[in-house]
């Protein structure tokens, strides 16, 4: 088990190292494009506007209602999603420099991680523009999306370990988990209520993205997560570690031979 | 001091996409790389290195010669901690630098100086300790003003002069190098030589794999060849070339 804990605190000190290539990874992406990195934050916007005005209308609610909601759960499901499917190359697309040089696997993740932290970044610009046209009030709740944030963070760190090695191994993985995302995106309350849905309530009640979705989008509106919400993002957390850092013990070193 | 201890290291590599193999490359297989075989799965599985045991002291300077696919490449590969083997005992002590890829952590997309930073950052070394250097590498790549520019208006000479001043300006105790340097142009590959020499006297331990008999004998002081994965020999860098040359 040290050996996983040991490569994470490894990684996390090689901090200038992961920062680097997730920025430059960022900026390259859009270098010599005048608006650059802007572009995230464009295409954010046109897409909240068009979905916002037209799913507001299909479920008959006020758009100074649905847009806030729509806005705070696109950017954090964009976030989310981005981890998933970038998980999957996280380790197997960076194979030409594991097998040149030993770097704490770890960085690897940061890295990932980092790189949608700074894409996020450019989308809660997005966000503050709609809290502000509807005159969104924030409370003292909103305090909470902090930790629910750095809950899903925390979150990403295990899923990019594991989902990053089994992809490595495991080369159909990363197609499953494309599909997977996509019709994940459907079945949690991104664009819909969750308290819309009459029938078929577990498809909420035990979808782990819909609790770490609640954490950040709930307090933003003003309102406290429910205990239930707590538990289920807390179990989340502590069983994909409990599984993760075994495995990622036991697996580590076959990484470089299966890159 | 620097020192390496390998005891019984064995490294077999599987391979997912192996499964059905022709009969030529069975044989093929005979005159050149290691031993394949069958794990309990069933994976086709390469032998690189078997049961490989070796001792280096400070100030060793190594050859490692062999036929492609003796297992050099693997061997320098664990010795910069890429592999761990599953099998066997291995003992380094000093921070490692291997000098494998001349292109690695360089980024097309990004200047020279922006380089400079990136392939110290990979190599261990902080953004700050990079800046202090950033004017001796400079001077010694002689690019001058081309370092303002992103590394894909390079040539390929100008990108090797660039990768080869940045990755000499570390001070490890143990230097790894794999085959030859890129370089091409006479003036720069002298300068190259000297630096590299220079380079190896401060290095406590160097180990060279290369199939240069010029180079092996100008820099090393004893040396390994590899068969098969397995330690064939080892002794003076005369004594094992002698032992390669009648098998080509």
């Amino acid at each position: 088990m040290h050996k996983a804990v040991r490569d994470l605190r490894e990684g996390l000190a090689r901090w200038e190292l992961w920062g680097t290539l997730g920025w430059n990874e960022i900026s390259q992406r859009y270098r010599r494009s005048v608006i650059g990195p802007f572009w995230i934050t464009i295409s954010m916007g046109i897409m909240v506007a068009g979905l916002g005005v037209l799913y507001a209308s299909l479920w008959g609610l006020p758009t100074r209602e649905y847009l806030p909601y729509l806005t705070i759960g696109f950017v954090v499901w964009n976030f989310i999603a981005g981890l998933l499917l970038e998980s999957c190359q996280v380790f197997s697309g960076v194979g030409g420099v594991i097998r040149q040089i030993r770097v704490p696997l770890s960085v690897h993740v940061f890295q990932m991680l980092w790189r949608n932290l700074i894409v996020m970044g450019h989308n809660v610009a997005i966000l503050i523009a709609v809290m502000l046209v509807y005159d969104v009030r924030l409370g003292i709740t909103v305090w909470l999306a902090v930790p629910g944030f750095l809950l899903i963070c925390l979150n990403g760190v295990w899923g990019g370990l594991l989902l990053g090695l089994i992809c490595t191994r495991f080369r159909d993985v990363p197609q499953i988990v494309t599909n997977a995302v996509q019709i994940l995106f459907f079945l949690t309350p991104v664009l819909w209520k969750a308290e819309r849905l009459a029938e078929h309530r577990y498809v909420v009640a035990l979808n782990p993205f819909h609790h770490l979705l609640e954490l950040v989008r709930t307090p933003l509106l003003g309102g406290i997560p429910t205990f239930e919400t707590w538990v289920i993002a807390g179990l989340v957390t502590v069983v994909g570690w409990g599984a993760t850092l075994p495995i990622f013990t036991r697996y580590r070193s076959r990484i470089a031979f299966w890159v | 001091m620097a020192s390496i201890q390998l005891e019984r290291v064995s490294v077999a590599f599987p391979i997912y996409n192996g499964r059905s193999r022709s009969l030529k490359n069975r044989v093929l297989a005979a005159t050149t790389g290691g031993r394949i075989g069958r794990d309990a799965h069933n994976y086709v599985s390469i032998q690189a290195l078997d049961e490989v045991s070796l001792v280096f002291e400070h100030g060793d300077r190594v050859g490692l010669v062999g036929h492609n696919g003796a297992g050099k490449t693997t061997l320098l590969r664990v010795l910069a901690g890429i592999y761990e083997p599953p099998s066997g005992k291995l003992k380094i002590a000093g921070n490692v630098a291997p000098l494998f890829d001349i292109g690695l952590g360089l980024d097309v997309k990004s200047t020279g100086y922006e380089n400079i930073i990136l392939r110290g950052l990979y190599l261990g070394l902080s953004r700050s300790g990079m800046r202090a250097k950033t004017e001796e590498i400079a001077a010694f790549s002689e690019l001058g003003e081309c370092l303002d520019l992103p590394l894909r208006t390079y040539s390929a000479g100008m990108y090797a002069r660039l990768a080869f001043a940045i990755s000499t300006c570390i001070e490890p105790d143990i230097l790894l190098l794999d085959e030859g340097l890129g370089i091409s142009d006479p003036a720069f590959l002298a300068k190259a030589r000297r630096c590299l020499t220079a380079f190896m006297d401060r290095a406590g331990i160097v180990v060279l794999a290369s199939h240069q008999e010029a180079l092996l004998r100008e820099v090393c002081t004893k040396a390994v060849l590899m068969k098969h994965g397995r330690v064939a020999a080892t002794g003076g860098v005369d004594e094992i070339l002698a032992l390669v040359r009648p098998d080509c």
